[in-house]
């Protein structure tokens, strides 16, 4: 399924302010192929701007992004054709139809999914009494599911995802969270800012935001990342 | 469901070609979903146009004369009007960082949306312009140059204002903004837009008026899908 190998992706010194006030500073991370590494903080610790750093719609002050260990310019190729971003916005258009604003999605992706795979995915989102609706009737949630089809018909190994399952209900959660560990399991990787504890079977880190912008370069990095395994769990998985 | 969308193959290759088919599809597509619009500017065009006999007075050697300056002037502000449409709505709904995150180059999708934009806005008006043309007494070889000199210039028009949409982009009062910024740099396309139809009007050669305006096009495509992917880059940073 993934069309572009990536199997590492490192941080290196990445700083950034925002109107003055740092968000964070020499941030060191790094994800390997099938794994997730976590955003946590509070409102406004610099989530999102992280995301849009690794997305290259944000350029860092200062620091490098390594795609397996080369170092790649922010918004270059390599970085389009690897990274799926998935912001805030749940950037579809009000006057096209489910079916046109996924297609649409993909065929900016890159991606060559015929439409039967586009019926499938959209059908396993729950989506497929609603394919010929205008997104514009559609509610948030099933706003949301769009992007989650977008997910499973995605060829780019890295995900960048914001606040994925807001106004997503529990059953929406659920299968976003088996989404994600399909993409993990596959060789993917993804960094996902989210307030919720979200049930991923493979193995996640997780970077707290808050306050790392006041540590010192010696301390904050790889100090920040509490490492929490939880072996794959086979049963959890779809068949 | 929309012709152009079922031709566009199963298969892409990423190309710089399929960037700007792809995004002209995309922003055609969508302007036709909203029709008003494009109708709106065209109606706008056509009472500006018709205000002057009404404001000068029904003298036709007067008319004539300031016909080509009118029809230009009312061109260039119906354009300006629709200038949001290019970046403003993708920017609102987060389609255009997706659009700017997409591995085509970044250049081509928006040369693609200019180019969506003329064919939506630009060239409606340079069809309509004969009609107006006929209002003010303009004989068939003027209405020729008249379409001629729209057609060469509004494309002209979308680059310029591209670039000025892309860098107004999320500032508040932009529209405004956007008119001082693209207005002044209007004034080329307008002189030389209306100098050939004057030319024509008065039996002169118009034919130099038509290059410049041909060159410009030329060089405003070489260089303003470069200068607006940098300004939309800026706004979404």
């Amino acid at each position: 399924m993934i069309a572009l190998a990536l199997s590492s992706l490192r941080s290196e010194n990445l700083t950034l302010s925002r109107g003055g006030r740092p968000l964070f500073t020499q941030l060191r991370f790094t994800i390997k192929s099938g794994e997730a590494l976590v955003l946590r903080g509070a409102n406004g610790s610099g989530k999102t701007s992280l995301l849009r750093v690794l997305a290259g719609l944000t350029e860092a002050d200062e620091g490098v992004i390594f795609f397996d260990e080369s170092a790649c310019r922010s918004a270059s190729i390599r970085v389009r054709s690897t990274a799926l971003y998935l912001g805030h916005a749940n950037a579809l258009k009000d006057d096209l139809t489910t079916n046109e604003n996924l297609a649409d999605a993909l065929r900016f992706d890159g991606v060559t999914a015929t439409s039967s795979d586009q019926a499938e995915a959209l059908e396993r989102v729950g989506l497929s009494a609603r394919r010929q609706l205008p997104a514009r009737k559609l509610s948030q949630g099933q706003k949301r599911r769009i992007g989650l089809a977008r997910l499973i018909l995605s060829e780019k190994p890295l995900w960048l995802l914001d606040e994925p399952t807001n106004a997503l209900d529990a059953e929406g959660v659920a299968l976003f969270t088996r989404i994600i560990d399909e993409h993990l399991l596959a060789g993917g990787m993804a960094c996902i800012a989210t307030h919720l504890s979200m049930q991923i079977h493979a193995q996640v880190n997780e970077l707290h935001m808050d306050g790392l912008a006041l540590k010192k370069s010696t301390e904050a990095p790889e100090a920040t990342l509490a490492t929490m395994l939880s072996g794959i769990n086979e049963a959890a998985m779809p068949a | 469901m929309n012709a152009l969308a079922k031709t566009a193959p199963e298969t892409q290759t990423i190309s710089a070609e399929n960037g700007v088919l792809l995004a002209f599809q995309r922003d055609y597509r969508l302007a036709m979903r909203s029709r008003g619009e494009i109708i709106q500017a065209l109606v706008f065009f056509v009472i500006v146009v018709s205000l002057f006999p009404l404001a000068v007075g029904a003298e036709s050697a007067l008319l004539k004369r300031i016909a080509p300056g009118v029809v230009w002037v009312a061109a260039l502000l119906s354009v300006l009007l629709t200038l949001p449409r290019i970046f403003a709505n993708d920017y609102a709904d987060g389609t255009l960082e997706q659009l700017m995150m997409s591995p085509y180059p970044i250049a081509t999708i928006v040369a693609g949306k200019m180019l969506a934009h003329w064919f939506t806005t630009g060239l409606p008006l340079a069809l309509v312009a004969p009609l107006l043309g006929l209002q003010f007494g303009m004989g068939a070889s003027e209405l020729g140059v008249i379409v001629a000199s729209l057609t060469l210039g509004t494309p002209i028009l979308s680059m310029i204002g591209a670039i000025g949409a892309a860098l107004t982009l999320g500032v508040r009062g932009g529209s405004i903004l956007m008119a001082l910024l693209v207005l002044p740099l209007y004034i080329p396309v307008l002189i030389f837009g209306a100098g050939a139809v004057e030319a024509s009007m008065a039996g002169i050669d118009y034919a130099a008026n038509l290059s410049l305006l041909g060159a410009g096009l030329l060089l405003g495509a070489l260089a303003s899908p470069f200068a607006a992917a940098a300004a939309v880059k800026i706004a979404l940073d």
